[in-house]
């Protein structure tokens, strides 16, 4: 077993390092910074901008393999760099993740919980009409884009707002910073509210159908029945021993979700207006700032590699027969 | 004939029917709908910037006079070509890759699978948005190459598996013992025997290509300017989609009018061909 895990590991560590490397050399070799400072009025002379690209590592003068080896060395240290003007690239990510996590981690686990539930529901409620009308209804939602769903609706609470007369719930931005204390909370909880919907929907649409799927295939199955021969309530023999089971599926893509959380959620962040991780992404792409992207991309490509790993553990507790083999 | 049940079955089934319907008339929306508008998709009229569906013109104007009619089915016509081309291409990558990685076995499955494991770690996301704006001057075809380069990873793991079973089946091994070289087993004996899932990956495939395609062009890194995609629309129409709803409403409706009308002829073919599954 630890063998096997230190190979994993060794596995996981290349595919980093290839996968941020490529995203280094592909950001460095195609993006232009000094592009922002040349525009400017009064022009900045070329010796200075030089000299300020120069200290972030941003010279396209400089030889790129030269500018990947500076990086690098950063890198293994535990350093990212700097942004395009200057920031800590390490600092502005450790904010964002915050940002990202705080949006996501409500819609995670209402999404995961819903879901499941639903989708349970169905399954003992087969070709009825409840049953019907949530599998239509995940079916569509399914088929909606979430940039579609999120503007769809922003769009009914502008509506609803402007209707009320005043502005019941809020659609852009994290919280108000006039705002402090408890009246902040309130307001941050407020400000949540259109983005966990559009975040979860699509889950709860997800999961639903494939606990659904799962738990048809363990109704029918002998355990179910001498649960309910030898006496258990219906309730109990379906919750205890029919959805555990049928929870395994569900609850690997659920960690696996749990896992790239903290790479943020660029529409729905990008719409509402967080500045979370998933919303860096795209601006960095628009800012041509090499450093942040390769920095986004290590660390979507380290939490995916983790959620993995952490969706096969949870996979190897909850299934015995993954254990025996 | 096992085609004819599969079509029969295929009929029978309630959601393909009502799939293929939708599909059809869609298309021909998107293809014939063109001839009937009054107004070019490049034309702009200089009388009615951002005014409202009326008589004139059916589903309003843009903030620069075209009419939207027009440019929408312009639109649907490249979302409906790049999704096509999209699954045909990835699908048709992940069936070669998944069944010479899982048929030759040894360093050959060694080396797919680890590019598999690779592409799947690399940012596709990334890689399409620097790349595709750079080829501004190039047309999409490098976009439809790019967008099938990141999706067919998956699938060619799953044929991978299925062919190892394959590959020991008596039909696969009396054709072994004819000495018909290897390449051609794979086209002829084993690719054909993975058909259904094959048919069915590429049918949701075109539905997650159209709606990978809106999503990169939503920020700006797909289909560039001045073409347009349903992708285009849709962002330009969110900006301000409060205020003017046509610009927003119409190609957000047939994006999800497509993906779901794809999505459920791709239901009743899972049904129609494979047995085992209980949806």
């Amino acid at each position: 077993m630890g063998k096997y895990l230190l190979r994993r590991l060794a596995i996981n560590v290349i595919l980093v390092a290839i996968a941020a490397s490529l995203a280094y050399m592909l950001a460095a070799t195609t993006m232009n910074p000094r592009a922002a400072y040349e525009g400017r009025q009064p022009p900045v002379p070329e010796a200075t901008i030089d000299a300020t690209l120069d200290a972030y590592n941003l010279n396209d003068k400089t030889p790129v393999l030269t500018r990947y080896a500076t990086w690098a060395k950063g890198v293994v240290t535990g350093d990212f760099g700097k942004t395009w003007n200057g920031g800590s690239v390490n600092q502005e990510m450790g904010r964002r993740v915050m940002v990202s996590l705080r949006l996501l981690l409500i819609g995670t686990l209402l999404g995961f919980a819903l879901g499941v539930a639903l989708g349970a529901f169905s399954a003992v409620k087969q070709y009825k009409l409840s049953d019907r009308l949530i599998g239509v209804t995940s079916f569509v939602i399914m088929a909606i884009p979430v940039f579609v769903l999120a503007t769809l609706l922003a769009i009914a609470t502008y509506n609803l707002n402007r209707g009320l007369g005043f502005t019941l719930i809020e659609y852009t931005g994290e919280y108000n910073p006039q705002l402090s204390g408890w009246d902040q909370f309130v307001n941050r909880l407020n400000h949540l509210i259109l983005p966990t919907i559009s975040l979860s929907l699509g889950s709860i649409a997800f999961y639903s159908r494939i606990q659904r799927n799962m738990m048809l295939d363990v109704l029918g199955q002998d355990f179910v029945r001498t649960a309910m021969a030898k006496g258990l309530r219906r309730r109990k023999a379906l919750t205890k021993h029919a959805l555990r089971t049928a929870l395994i599926p569900s609850a690997t893509y659920f960690a696996f979700a749990f896992g790239t959380m903290f790479t943020g959620a660029t529409f729905t962040e990008k719409i509402f207006n967080w500045h979370g991780m998933g919303a860096w992404l795209v601006d960095s792409i628009n800012q041509n700032d090499v450093n942040s992207v390769a920095a986004v991309t290590f660390f979507a490509a380290v939490c995916v590699l983790a959620a993995a790993f952490l969706s096969d553990l949870l996979v190897a507790a909850l299934d015995p027969r993954v254990r025996v083999s | 004939m096992r085609s004819k049940v599969v079509f029969r079955r295929l009929l029978r089934n309630k959601q393909a029917r009502y799939g293929f319907i939708a599909l059809l008339l869609l298309v021909a929306l998107a293809y014939v709908g063109p001839y009937f508008g009054a107004y070019d998709w490049q034309e702009k009229d200089f009388m009615a910037f951002m005014s409202a569906p009326d008589a004139d013109h059916w589903w309003g104007t843009t903030s620069i006079g075209q009419d939207m009619y027009a440019v929408t089915l312009r639109g649907m016509q490249k979302s409906i070509i790049i999704g096509l081309l999209v699954a045909v291409i990835s699908t048709g990558v992940a069936a070669i890759v998944g069944a010479f990685a899982g048929y030759f076995g040894g360093w050959v499955d060694k080396v797919l699978m680890w590019g598999v494991d690779l592409l799947l770690v690399l940012p596709s996301f990334l890689i399409i948005a620097i790349i595709s704006p750079k080829l501004r001057d190039g047309t999409w075809w490098w976009f439809v190459v790019l967008l099938a380069a990141f999706s067919w990873m998956i699938t060619s793991r799953v044929v991978r598996s299925m062919t190892l079973s394959l590959r020991e089946r008596e039909y696969v091994l009396a054709a072994v013992y004819m000495g018909i070289p290897r390449w051609k087993i794979i086209l002829r004996h084993i690719v054909p025997n993975l058909a259904s899932l094959l048919i069915i990956d590429a049918t949701l495939n075109v539905s997650g290509a159209i709606i990978g395609e809106a999503a990169l062009s939503f920020f700006g890194f797909g289909i560039q300017p001045p073409d347009v995609s349903l992708g285009t629309l849709i962002a330009e129409g969110s900006r301000n989609a409060t205020g003017y709803p046509w610009l927003f409403a119409f190609p957000a409706g047939l994006l999800v009018a497509l993906v779901l009308s794809v999505n459920l002829i791709g239901d009743g073919l899972r049904d129609a061909l494979d047995p085992g599954s209980n949806s």
